[in-house]
């Protein structure tokens, strides 16, 4: 079995250095030649050769894509009849897809605020206190983790057996335990379930947000607060009325950044409930229908729902991307 | 955390501009008389605060903390009981890990084939999309053609497509069109093109702030594109493309979704999160594997995350701290 295992090694770590020497190859060939180009439009080719890689990777495996999803949605289940609106009206009358859609909404809603409302609270009270690099690492080490891997932790956090059938292995049904109460089954009694998944991906992304948050509060000049504080303001006004305004473009990035996150979210459903007993969110069920049924209609008309989701957040984004080009 | 980590940290959190004491006496001076941020400090530090976030860090801390000691326990403890029995009845044994790294069959985890996997996956699918995203960086920063500033926005646009809306079409091209799909490659390129927008993106933010002089200087010097990027714009960036490329290793290193479509979920190609997916699929029967199965994916993203937390950390603020 080792002797297999090392060969198995030795082939898939030779496979990679080749890949890496391809790459390498190809970059040097292609800055080598543009190095080469003719006198006469050299900067056009140098150009070409800084943009063109980046350009068609994006164009192929984006630009292309999301036009044929877009395209794909308006055929049947597997793209050979053109059925018109027939993928959204299945989508907005099914009422397992609407319980889909509904969850959805409830993440984009609850995620982005709990996590940032945590993440600034705990960037406050640790803000310049003793250890605050240490109390630092502990609430953003989750997001090193993978969405699986957090699954599996919170798995073993909810974890359920039945009364008088067993010990409890799950912490918190030990505590309703503890506390007298009758443990529960809470990834599989909806609507709660999806609350406690909810509290997963909040898990994660509130050492973001706190990370973020944290630096930004370090820019507010101390000289301001020591001024409201002169002028009698109490530790939450001039919370409210210094840093929160002084931090507020660091605000709308966190908030952006976990609600585009959010609208993405497959990995913890998909290994925490698999998108059962009334949890599955709009990037679950598309890929439950296009790779698990087959239906890659329905599924790219999920997926394009997805994309108008999230396309108020580029549209904001883009602007004030543009506002700050201005103003430099 | 190492002592060198924790003071890079600190220069990392201190505002821009502000004085830090560097000599012995400097040092003694400050602690005489508490400067500005001292007194402030002395206000906004309540034991309420205090309390609360040791409390936050507690609840953060406890889940991971109890699968880690779970992994360390017999399979049958695991089943029968709770983790915070450890403390009455301590035993610890490294069997779960043995047993899901090495045992190899149809009915065990075979985790060791798949933790190669992950390597032979994240590492060049790190390296292809910074090399590239830092050669695009480097043309809409400092080269003028017309239409940069639209292409620019329309990358970063990009950024914000659902993976979901690319899988099928791309999954198509790669059987089709290239026969690879399945393979190594496959997973490669379709990680660099999924990475490739959030990298040109917060690339150019720390391209173009390299003062315009430098790059003036060269030219007039005579050197082209080439070599102002290797001589001027790589050097310089190298913290940059270290801390980005250590988010995008931990990126591809933690995915599911790309590598459960592209990489046939064989146990030749397919990364460990999708042998874990499939090990919680059933749970029940997994439940004594799962603890050192999660730990040994977690092995190297914490490895990672707390060796190099500073650089991690750098990356993330580049594109969302500035301006």
């Amino acid at each position: 079995m080792t002797s297999e295992f090392f060969s198995d090694l030795a082939a898939k770590f030779g496979l990679m250095f080749l890949g890496l020497a391809v790459f390498a190859a190809a970059v040097g060939v292609i800055l080598f030649l543009a190095d080469r180009a003719p006198k006469r439009g050299r900067d056009v080719w140098q150009l070409l050769a800084f943009l063109a890689p980046a350009m068609i990777l994006l164009g192929v495996g984006l630009v292309y894509p999301a036009i044929n999803t877009a395209v794909l949605s308006f055929f049947n289940r597997n793209s050979s009849e053109f059925v018109g609106f027939d993928n959204y009206v299945w989508m907005f009358t099914e009422p397992t897809i609407l319980t889909t859609l509904g969850n959805t909404l409830i993440w984009v809603a609850l995620v982005p605020t709990l996590s940032t409302v945590f993440g600034l609270a705990y960037a406050v009270f640790i803000d310049k206190s003793k250890g605050e690099k240490v109390l630092k690492s502990l609430v953003f080490m989750p997001m090193a983790i993978s969405f699986v891997g957090a699954g599996i932790i919170w798995r073993f956090v909810y974890e359920y057996r039945a009364v008088g059938f067993s010990e409890q292995i799950g912490i918190l049904n030990q505590i309703l335990v503890w506390l007298g109460q009758e443990p529960q089954q809470f990834l599989q009694n909806s609507p709660w379930n999806t609350f406690f998944l909810i509290v997963v991906m909040v898990w994660i992304q509130t050492g973001f947000a706190m990370v973020l948050l944290s630096a930004a509060i370090k820019g507010v000049p101390v000289e301001i607060i020591e001024a409201a504080r002169l002028d009698g303001a109490n530790a939450w006004q001039q919370f409210w009325n210094v840093t929160v305004p002084g931090i507020r473009s660091t605000l709308v990035v966190v908030v952006t950044t976990i609600s585009i996150a959010t609208l993405k979210v497959f990995d913890i459903v998909r290994a925490m409930t698999g998108g059962n007993f009334d949890t599955s969110v709009v990037a679950n069920e598309m890929y439950t229908q296009a790779f698990n049924r087959g239906e890659f209609g329905q599924g790219s008309a999920l997926a394009l729902v997805l994309f108008v989701m999230v396309l108020p957040i580029v549209v904001y984004n883009v602007r004030v991307m543009r506002k700050q080009k201005e103003i430099r | 955390m190492s002592d060198a980590t924790t003071r890079a940290d600190d220069k990392l959190d201190r505002p821009l501009g502000q004085k830090t004491p560097t000599t012995a006496a400097e040092k003694a001076q400050a602690e005489r008389e508490p400067s500005k941020t001292r007194r402030v400090k002395e206000r906004l530090t309540s034991p309420w605060a205090t309390a609360a976030a040791i409390l936050i860090a507690t609840l953060w801390t406890i889940p991971t903390f109890g699968l880690l000691v779970s992994s360390f326990r017999t399979p049958e403890e695991i089943r029968s009981n709770g983790w915070w029995n450890i403390f009455v009845s301590p035993s610890f044994t490294l069997e779960n890990y043995f047993e899901v790294l090495t045992v190899s069959g149809a009915s065990s985890a075979n985790l060791g084939q798949y933790f190669v996997n992950s390597l032979v996956i994240a590492i060049p699918a790190a390296l292809f999309p910074i090399a590239i995203a830092t050669m695009a960086a480097y043309a809409f920063a400092w080269i003028k053609f017309k239409g940069s500033g639209a292409l620019f926005v329309l990358v970063f646009a990009l950024q914000i497509v659902p993976l979901q809306m690319a899988l099928v079409p791309l999954l198509q091209i790669f059987s089709q069109v290239l026969g690879i799909s399945g393979t190594f490659p496959a997973v490669w390129i379709a990680h660099t093109i999924f990475g490739l927008p959030l990298c040109i993106f917060l690339l150019h933010n720390f391209i173009s702030e390299i003062p315009g002089e430098v790059i003036e200087a060269a030219r007039v010097d005579g050197a082209n594109h080439t070599q102002i990027f290797f001589r001027i714009i790589i050097p310089l960036s190298l913290p940059a493309l270290a801390s980005i490329g250590i988010f995008q290793f931990l990126w591809v290193w933690n995915d599911l979704l790309v590598a459960l479509v592209f990489s046939g979920g064989t146990a030749d190609v397919a990364p460990l999160t999708q042998r874990l997916a499939e090990l919680v699929g059933n749970f029940g029967r997994n439940t004594e594997r799962l603890p050192a199965a999660a730990f040994i994916s977690l092995i190297i993203p914490l490895v990672v995350f707390f060796s190099l937390q500073r650089y991690f950390v750098r990356g993330l603020l580049a594109g969302s701290t500035k301006g």
